[in-house]
């Protein structure tokens, strides 16, 4: 990592915020973005230009991009957490039975509740990985399942209609404001929030340190288990999050509600530039990742290719994206060596 | 912990290990214990009432309310009911139900099939063995079950659908369907006849696309979305599937489109009263679920009397639904569907 | 049972194994234990679980048993790489559509058979050209391809599902010796298993996986091709999967694009959790994991057989991973605590 250090600096600040633009991972697939919106839009303008087609383009991804930020920064620390999809399924419900149960709950009672008991389910993981010294893939993969099993039998096959919920729980779903719907803006928020402590924070500097060597981290004396455990708790907490909002969105859940949006967290992740052997990455990236995913999943149809193809287009993105990577970061490493040729000489 | 001199390590290991084992062993044998002891009841030389319900999947309120019905016909005639599923729609978990009530020498399986072949050569040895095959809500084919509990032919539901839609968009215009998943047997053919009864009688309403919704909440509700939006001409959706309607009328309900975009669909009247009383949803129809299991648990118990054994002018008791038919092809037919809207939506529960 | 010695990287500890007998190291193994649980489970489920002590039983538990220990097998020649395969059960359901399309389009079924399994070693090469070749990490890849595989396998079919198949091959797939019970297709299993079993224990390139799992570059210079070796396992894994597909498709009669979705979990489960494998590589052994997934079979059957609920079932076999898993984790973590072992961890 202390190649880095030998880069000259570009001589002045706009120079550098463009050059950095035009290198980093993320513009790629943000271009990727904007040619699959702009082509699917001279196709079909209402895709973009109808209120609720812009909305949608918003709105359909936010979910997505909550569980993404989380995936992300727990694979920046070269672990990853396949219980996101069943901690959404378990705080969906759970929010749905606050409502029932609890009549005249305050709205902002149950976000506070599902997002803590989010929390908890990733603080489980957590410590099973951090105290457990067992592999996160192994761990998760078993609370994917004890966490959608406690959700199956505490729902059965009960479900929750729109009905059960209150309306301003529900118009948060879907309501806009300024044309940007309220989901979106939480998904923003939490974004920039993250994507902030990641670059700016000790902390967040921490899990990169964490992921590009684990060893050496604890050697240099980072707390290695205590990051790791705040990583999963605030994908978990991120998680719940989601899960709420999926119930405001969806306005029904019931115990399969969230299967399999793992496989599409770690997909956006990996597409958004986020090495899976962690240390690298951005939920920027993570985020257009979660973007690109369901835009596409909603630009085929429009295209002309049919339902049935859509998941093989989803499986050559993730390769091309990764492959990508790896070209990129080949021709950096070149740079780099010759670089350091250079002022050795 | 208490072991800690090393050559005492590997035997902790093994010791927690095989404990784990047993723990879990013990699991198995106390679940076991609990039901095990009313298999062998029931006085020998009486007719074996033991009736055995197997969704598509457990969790599905649809299936939920029919199997309802079914306990209930079946404590009329004091049988002994039971209800066993996959957690998902998938053919092959079917077959390992089957097999498994073949081998606790069920009186009947009354069936909700994921796949109309693969069960075959499962439900074949069950009949072999004696087990009475009833299918209900999804067939197999023919060949492999006694008697097919028939909710509306699929003439009547293909009917009512093009029905209720072109005559809520005024019989001209674009319409879509949202359908559940791409293997449903039961949809599929629903949508081929509508199909056909669209292009013979209403000329002017064209059928623009068939999306599938994978009866998911989350993947129906998107592809709604998707559907406005790459069709703005759109003037009705039908979606032949409780998950699907439900889930697009969500969407219609928050959206530009609600009001001008017509809805209808199979739906249940729990899931879909708050949508035909805010006007998203105008009528919908759908047979009494309740009722299809009852039916069904009737027609298991008349094949285990060998009152019929599923040939066409065969005909039962069915409780308090009055006498049944077997018509073609070993088929009872429940009835025609029932259109539900605002006039008569409070009346029903489920 | 030399096989055993690679079961720890640590020197020291595989020096304080030796010091016992043969027969000691074998019984205290992770693997017995997990062949005694079969064991066990099996005899207190036929005491106990009406109908669970027939022959009929055995043979429906082997028959379910069947994809996933075929796949079980390469699967572990792969994680012992360091590696891991998420693309197995849409190698698998492309396979099936494969054989269901040829065989409607008239190709002979014998031929179809032979395009399958070579479609599965092509779907293996992909994964084994972007992990070997392109230097991709394997876990991200097949995630790829766990997508791309079944999206080919859906987008081919579409709503249809093929469901003719001549009767002999049909019948084959499902037909047993006699009244034993046990399946004719057991014997292509057996087979399998004791070519895995020797050539991952008892050859160079089997020792060589073990190697190269638990330190690349100490294989490679030690001679271990190491690419070559990660991307056979990775071809011998698209061709078993395939060889899985065209069964799974002649035992439910029935080629559609969503066959076996989700197997890929049960497999892994099986090796890692139960069969002993671990996920960092260079460790496990082929009876460990055959005992592993005959255990979750057993299960399975006999929870089923008791009336437990399809529901409580995933419960009760998610909690005995989580409890494999951790069980000789919480002792390790124990042991920690002394200054020797310490020393040596990571």
């Amino acid at each position: 990592m202390s190649l880095t250090s030998t880069k000259r600096p570009p001589t002045n600040a706009v120079a550098r915020l463009t050059g950095q633009f035009f290198r980093s991972r993320e513009t790629g697939i943000l271009a990727a973005l904007v040619i699959v919106i702009a082509v699917t839009t001279i196709v079909n303008p209402t895709f973009l230009f109808s209120t609720d087609g812009f909305r949608d383009l918003l709105l359909t991804p936010s979910i997505l991009i909550l569980i993404a930020v989380g995936q992300a920064m727990v694979i920046i620390t070269r672990n990853v957490d396949l219980s996101v999809g069943s901690v959404v399924g378990l705080t969906a419900y759970l929010a749905g039975r606050l409502f029932i149960d609890v009549p005249g709950i305050p709205i902002i009672a149950v976000f506070l509740i599902a997002v803590a008991a989010g929390a908890l389910l990733g603080l489980v993981n957590g410590l099973l990985v951090a105290y457990g010294k067992v592999p996160a893939l192994v761990i998760t993969l078993g609370t994917l399942y004890a966490y959608r099993g406690i959700n199956v039998l505490w729902t059965g096959s009960n479900r929750i209609n729109s009905s059960d919920m209150p309306q301003a729980f529900l118009g948060l779903g879907t309501q806009t404001s300024l044309f940007i719907p309220s989901l979106t803006i939480i998904a923003l928020v939490v974004v920039f929030a993250a994507g902030w402590y990641l670059r700016n924070r000790r902390g967040g500097r921490e899990l990169y340190a964490i992921g590009s060597d684990p060893a050496a981290a604890e050697l240099y004396g980072l707390n290695v288990t205590r990051r790791i455990l705040v990583a999963f708790v605030l994908s978990g907490a991120l998680a719940g999050l989601a899960g709420i909002l999926f119930a405001a969105r969806y306005g029904t859940t019931n115990s399969q509600t969230g299967t399999g949006l793992e496989l599409q967290a770690v997909g956006a992740a990996v597409i958004g530039g986020v090495a899976i052997f962690g240390g690298s990455g951005t939920v920027y990236g993570a985020a257009i990742g979660a973007v690109l995913l369901l835009t596409i999943n909603r630009a085929l149809p429009i295209l002309g290719i049919q339902d049935f193809w859509q998941q093989a287009v989803v499986g050559a993105l993730i390769i091309g994206a990764i492959v990508l990577d790896r070209v990129l970061a080949l021709r950096l490493f070149r740079k780099l060596i010759s670089e350091r040729q250079v002022s050795h000489d | 912990m208490l072991f800690q001199t090393s050559s005492k390590r590997s035997v902790t290991r093994a010791l927690s290990l095989t404990a784990a084992a047993i723990t879990l062993a013990l699991v198995a044998t106390g679940c076991a214990a609990s039901t095990g002891g009313s298999s062998t009841s029931g006085p020998s030389g009486a007719k074996n009432y033991k009736i055995a319900f197997l969704p598509k999947q457990l969790g599905n309120a649809y299936f939920d309310t029919s199997d309802k019905g079914g306990a209930a016909a079946i404590k009329e005639f004091n049988g002994t009911y039971s209800e066993v599923g996959p957690a998902t729609a998938a053919a092959n978990a079917q077959v390992s139900y089957i097999n498994t009530l073949t081998q606790q020498q069920v009186g009947a399986i009354v069936l909700s099939a994921n796949d109309p072949t693969a069960l075959g050569s499962a439900l074949t040895q069950a009949r072999a063995a004696g087990v009475k095959i009833v299918t209900y809500d999804a067939d197999t084919d023919a060949k492999y079950r006694d008697i097919f509990v028939n909710q509306a032919t699929a003439e009547g539901i293909a009917k009512i659908e093009v029905d209720l839609i072109t005559k809520e968009i005024g019989d001209k215009g674009d319409i879509a369907i949202l359908s559940a998943t791409a293997n449903a047997a039961n949809q599929n053919a629903w949508i081929e006849l509508m199909k056909k009864d669209l292009a013979a009688n209403h000329p002017n309403v064209k059928l623009v696309d068939v999306v599938y919704g994978n009866d998911d909440d989350q993947t129906s509700f998107d592809k709604t979305a998707a559907l406005l939006q790459t069709y703005p001409n759109l003037k009705g959706i039908i979606s032949p599937t409780t998950v699907g309607v439900a889930a697009a009328a969500r969407y219609l309900s928050t959206s530009s489109f609600k009001g001008k975009v017509a809805l209808t669909g199979l739906g249940t009247p729990n899931q879909m009263r708050d949508y035909v009383n805010n006007g998203t949803v105008t009528a919908f129809a759908l047979w009494n679920p309740a009722d299809l299991g009852y039916l069904a648990s009737y027609a298991a118990k008349a094949l285990i009397d060998g009152t019929i054994t599923g040939k066409e002018g065969d005909s039962f008791k069915a409780g308090k639904l009055g006498t049944f038919k077997v018509g073609a092809n070993g088929t009872v037919l429940l009835g025609a569907p029932y259109t539900f809207d605002k006039s008569n939506i409070a009346k029903f529960n489920f | 049972m030399t096989s055993l010695d690679t079961r720890t990287p640590l020197a020291a500890k595989t020096i304080a194994n030796y010091g016992r007998p043969l027969w000691r190291r074998w019984l205290l193994s992770r693997e017995s234990a997990v062949i005694v649980a079969v064991i066990l489970v099996w005899v207190v489920a036929s005491g106990v679980v009406p109908y669970f002590g027939t022959t009929t039983t055995l043979g429906f538990l082997l028959l379910d048993a069947t994809p996933i220990l075929m796949i079980a097998l390469p699967m572990t020649f792969v994680i012992i790489t360091g590696e891991i395969d998420l693309s197995v059960a849409s190698t698998l359901g492309l396979s099936s559509v494969m054989l269901g399309v040829l065989t409607k389009g008239g190709v002979p079924i014998e031929l179809a058979m032979i395009v399958c399994l070579v479609v599965g070693l092509l779907a293996g090469a992909v994964n084994g050209f972007l992990v070997t070749v392109v230097g991709l990490p394997s876990l991200a890849v097949t995630i790829g391809t766990l997508a791309l595989f079944r999206g080919i396998a859906v987008g081919l079919l579409g709503t249809t599902a093929i469901t003719t198949f001549p009767p002999f091959w049909q019948n084959l797939a499902q037909a047993r010796f006699g009244l034993t019970g046990i399946p004719v297709v057991m014997v292509l299993v057996v087979v399998l298993i004791v070519i895995f079993a020797l050539v991952l224990h008892f050859t160079p390139f089997g020792r060589g996986l073990f190697a190269l799992g638990l330190s690349k570059d100490t294989a490679a210079f030690s001679g271990v091709k190491v690419n070559r070796a990660k991307f056979i396992a990775f071809l011998l894994t698209g061709l078993i999967a395939a060889l899985a597909g065209i069964y799974w498709t002649l035992r439910y009669g029935s080629a559609r694009g969503d066959n076996a979705t989700g197997l890929e979990l049960s497999v892994i489960a099986a090796v890692l959790l139960l069969g002993g494998v671990s996920i960092f590589g260079g460790k496990g052994a082929m009876h460990g994991v055959v005992a592993g997934v005959l255990l979750l079979g057993v299960l399975q059957s006999a929870l089923r057989l008791a009336n437990v609920s399809s529901d409580a079932i995933n419960i009760i076999i998610g909690a005995l991973l989580i409890v494999s898993v951790l069980s000789p984790r919480i002792l390790a973590w124990a042991r920690r605590l002394r200054p020797s072992v310490a020393r040596q961890r990571k």
